[in-house]
């Protein structure tokens, strides 16, 4: 074994003398070098001729949690081979048995199968073999299935396999050696029958695994995302290494064009960094000293050092995929009847088989034994409960894929099945359908001032306040570029405005009533500031030396896309309620600028809960759109809750849905998607429904006393195998799903 | 003669589906002192399928899949909310607890694996 090195993750450790413990306990595995335990992030490196198993192992036993930290793409990269390994099995196994059963099958149409005396009964003895070897070989893994379920007081799919061509091989085998146990015209043999049944099946699973790997594509495209090596600074040298062996606080370069391995915060150089595939901000963003990188994103223009901050499983990229995962792991409440179902399904096809062999053994025509044998063999190759167990997860894997493609992260099936149930939205304004960043949006200058003037000695009288108004008024002059004046005498008053000497000038800056106070006359920008409160804005009066000099009016500005989002909404017949904690103007006008139904404001944060709970209380279905921290209580309460999240910060782990990208359009997105997952859902189990519901009885006989139909166990073995490949197909067309206005 | 034999053997073989699979309780694999439990995922089942546990502690399962049959990649505790990817030929650790006294149910995505945690 190669020298390497491997980062576990430790569980269990409680106190800093753990530490000693657990590297005590890894140094003691043979063929380990040095092993290093940090009690901080609960890690441990390790370096040797080791493998990862033997420290898990060993951590263990020794009374603590461990795990392999190795990135996520790894481990998708040997998963998919190891289903690779498994697909080529099952091709090869129905191979084998297609192999023997072919020319018996031809043999069987053309009439061409001897009988069973003399010559005959030594080509049946070849057959028996040749069946049995591939009833070993391609079908072995059903029998030791089937006795290990048995032992364990359950039954299952292999169950059925087994039984079904077990029971058809041993009486064809009996009637090999001894013929005379039945009548003549009983004497049919099923050797070719059990082989064809077992090569459907395995090629049925062969091709459900290939469509069933096409249902994770979206989370391969997350993963796709990670970077497999890193540039690291170790002693002095750049070196390139596996992702895997980057270090906690390892310093990491990133050069132009590359991709940012693991998260981490700058500590030299400058940068623009695309950050679209985890936040979707199209535009790239400025980086320098101190501020964070997130791995998978793009670096555009620069070359930087970062200080490698989280690694592994750890990242937000790693924890997004996680998520993702979990919630395609995870069941609606549809899927708990169907569950129930599911698990007396094969006893109970068990029972359907025994009923089915003694009603023909009792009531049936000669000859009986044939048609005993056929009935229950078809009774129990018939019926599937895979289609019936895979009808729900199969399409929720898809669908919570293919909501993370829209930058919506769905946390459980649950959600994902009440996002279509939703009659009303509620929404938080501020940083939901605002961009949540006040800023300057209207300049009215008087007479004799020009824009720039007046932001200039705004922003100058603003520079000593820490108001969010005034704090957008400076940065909107920091924009520009402007060197703002010296400031003597500074004055606020809380609710009304501020005063002071700018270049010796005697200013005030402040509201309508801040002028009346000091007697400034506004003439016609009385009325221009009543028409901008009407559109949302917030004007801010500026006098200088006792005469009104112009408006500079602040707003949060409307996010570009949320009346479209709004809109998608109303298409769909949702209404749309606004709930803040904004003066009633404010709320009112943006509410009439994205076309909200009904506005509730001057809400305290506390109160949002109960406000939501009211409109329950009148039956409708609502979703609550916040951000994750101060509306949590709301969203906890809501049907579902949707975080407005930043993407990287996954912290918002409260909320149902979490919007990465911060636009409404994601709860549009979702409850398209909800609603065409469980539409699917529902054609998935009405099918496995309608199979097995007719399959079973059909092939029980009950068309025989009417029109002489009975099911050939070959056919059924076909339908069996293709009843599950359905299921997955057409949980795969969700795949070609696309929200209606959605923008990807 | 043989006629009722066989009516006989189909209805006792009918009795003891419905003994074996609803009406019989496998036996249980208790945690003897230790918390920490190996299951072995192989064949089509769990092994051991039912496992029963005191109360008020906490239990860590590993769960060791060795089938690669992709109905057992994944590992279902419904009644818990926890669901997890096993990745073929490695161990799969998962601790829970503590937990309240009673039957926690866990099965693969389509219900084929199937095994119980009982806390006592």
């Amino acid at each position: 074994m190669t020298e390497k090195k491997i980062q576990l993750s430790i569980g269990g450790m409680s106190c800093a003398g753990c530490v000693a413990s657990v590297e005590h306990i890894l140094q003691a595995v043979p063929g380990v070098d040095s092993a290093a335990v940090n009690f901080v992030e609960h890690t441990a490196q390790v370096a040797g001729s080791i493998s990862a198993q033997a420290l898990i192992d060993a951590v263990i036993a020794g009374g603590y949690e461990a795990d392999e930290l190795k990135g996520t793409a790894a481990e998708a990269e040997e998963k998919e081979a190891a289903e690779f390994t498994y697909y080529r099995s099952l091709l090869k196994k129905a191979l084998v048995a297609g192999v023997v059963a072919a020319p018996l099958m031809a043999m069987m149409l053309f009439g061409l199968m001897p009988m069973l005396d003399g010559v005959g009964r030594l080509f049946w003895a070849v057959v028996a073999l040749a069946s049995l070897y591939v009833l070993v070989y391609s079908g072995g893994r059903f029998f030791t299935g089937a006795w290990q379920a048995f032992k364990a007081h359950n039954a299952n799919m292999d169950t059925l396999i087994a039984l079904g061509t077990g029971t058809a091989w041993l009486f064809s085998f009996l009637i090999l050696l001894w013929p005379t146990l039945v009548p003549p015209d009983a004497r049919h043999l099923y050797f070719e029958a059990a082989v064809m049944i077992i090569a459907l099946i395995n090629l049925g699973a062969a091709l459900e695994m290939r469509a069933r790997g096409k249902t994770s594509e979206a989370i391969k495209r997350l993963i796709g995302l990670q970077v497999k090596s890193a540039r690291v600074v170790r002693e002095g040298k750049e070196i390139d290494v596996p992702i895997e062996q980057v270090e906690l606080n390892e310093t990491l370069r990133v050069r132009p064009g590359e991709k940012i391995a693991v998260d981490g915060v700058i500590i030299e150089g400058r940068s623009h960094v695309d950050e679209s595939m985890i936040s979707g901000e199209p535009m790239p963003l400025e980086k320098g000293i101190g501020d964070e990188v997130v791995g998978g994103t793009l670096n555009k223009t620069g070359s930087f050092l970062f200080s490698a901050s989280h690694i592994g499983k750890d990242t937000a990229l790693a924890r997004i995929i996680e998520m993702v995962r979990q919630a395609q792991n995870s069941k609606p409440a549809i899927a708990r009847m169907v569950d129930k179902i599911a698990a007396v399904f094969v006893p109970v096809v068990l029972l359907i088989a025994a009923i089915t062999f003694l009603i023909w053994f009792n009531f049936g025509p000669e000859p009986k034994m044939a048609y005993v044998l056929l009935t229950t063999m078809t009774v129990l190759i018939i019926a599937c409960p895979c289609a019936l167990g895979l009808a729900t997860p199969i399409s929720i894997m898809v669908g919570v894929g293919k909501a993370a493609e829209y930058g919506v992260l769905i946390r459980n099936g649950e959600a994902l099945q009440r996002a279509g149930q939703l009659t009303t939205v509620v929404l938080d304004k501020t940083g939901t359908v605002t961009e949540g960043r006040p800023a300057v949006t209207t300049i009215i200058p008087s007479a004799g001032w020009d824009e720039e003037k007046l932001l200039n000695v705004a922003a100058s009288i603003e520079t000593g306040s820490e108001h969010p108004l005034a704090e957008a008024i400076v940065a909107a002059a920091n924009a520009r570029g402007f060197s703002l004046s010296s400031v003597d005498g500074f004055e606020a008053i809380a609710g009304h405005g501020v005063r002071a000497q700018v270049d010796g000038a005697r200013v005030l800056l402040g509201n309508r009533k801040w002028m009346g106070d000091h007697s400034i006359e506004l003439n016609d920008l009385s009325e221009v500031a009543a028409g901008l409160a009407a559109k949302g804005e917030t004007p801010m009066f500026l006098a200088v030396d006792g005469v009104a000099a112009g408006i500079v009016a602040v707003a949060d500005p409307i996010k570009g896309d949320s009346k479209a989002a709004i809109a998608r909404l109303h298409k769909i017949g949702i209404k749309v309620v606004m709930l803040t904690g904004d003066n009633a103007a404010t709320a009112a006008a943006v509410a009439k600028q994205v076309g909200i139904d009904e506005v509730i404001a001057e809400v305290l944060p506390a109160d949002k809960s109960a406000k939501v709970a009211a409109l329950q209380a009148k039956s409708e279905v609502v979703g609550m759109v916040g951000d994750g921290i101060n509306d949590a209580p709301a969203l906890a309460r809501a049907d579902v809750g949707f975080a407005i999240g930043s993407g990287t910060d996954i912290a918002i782990e409260s909320a149902d849905v979490t919007l990465m990208r911060g636009s409404l359009h994601g709860v549009a997105d979702a409850i398209a998607i909800s609603k065409a997952t469980v539409r699917n859902i529902k054609q998935n189990l009405f099918g496995a429904f309608i199979y097995n519901s007719l399959g079973i009885p059909v092939a029980a006989g009950i068309l025989f006393p009417l029109f002489g139909i009975l099911l050939n166990p070959i056919v059924a073995g076909g339908a069996m195998a293709m009843s599950s490949l359905t299921v997955v197909t057409n949980a795969n067309r969700l795949r070609l799903f696309r929200p209606e206005g959605a923008q990807q | 003669m043989i006629d009722v034999m066989v009516n006989l053997l189909a209805l006792g073989l009918m009795g003891f589906i419905v003994w074996w699979f609803w009406l019989s309780r496998p036996h249980l694999k208790q945690a003897s002192g230790s918390t920490v439990i190996e299951v072995i995922v192989e064949n089509g089942i769990y092994t051991p399928a039912h496992i029963e546990v005191p109360q008020g502690v906490r239990v860590r399962l590993g769960f060791e899949r060795r089938d690669p049959n992709p109905c057992a990649e994944k590992v279902l505790f419904d009644e818990l909310g926890i669901a997890l990817d096993l990745p073929l030929g490695e161990k799969t650790a998962l601790v829970v607890g503590p937990l309240t006294p009673g039957e926690y149910r866990f099965s693969c995505q389509m219900q084929m694996y199937r095994g119980s945690l009982v806390v006592k």
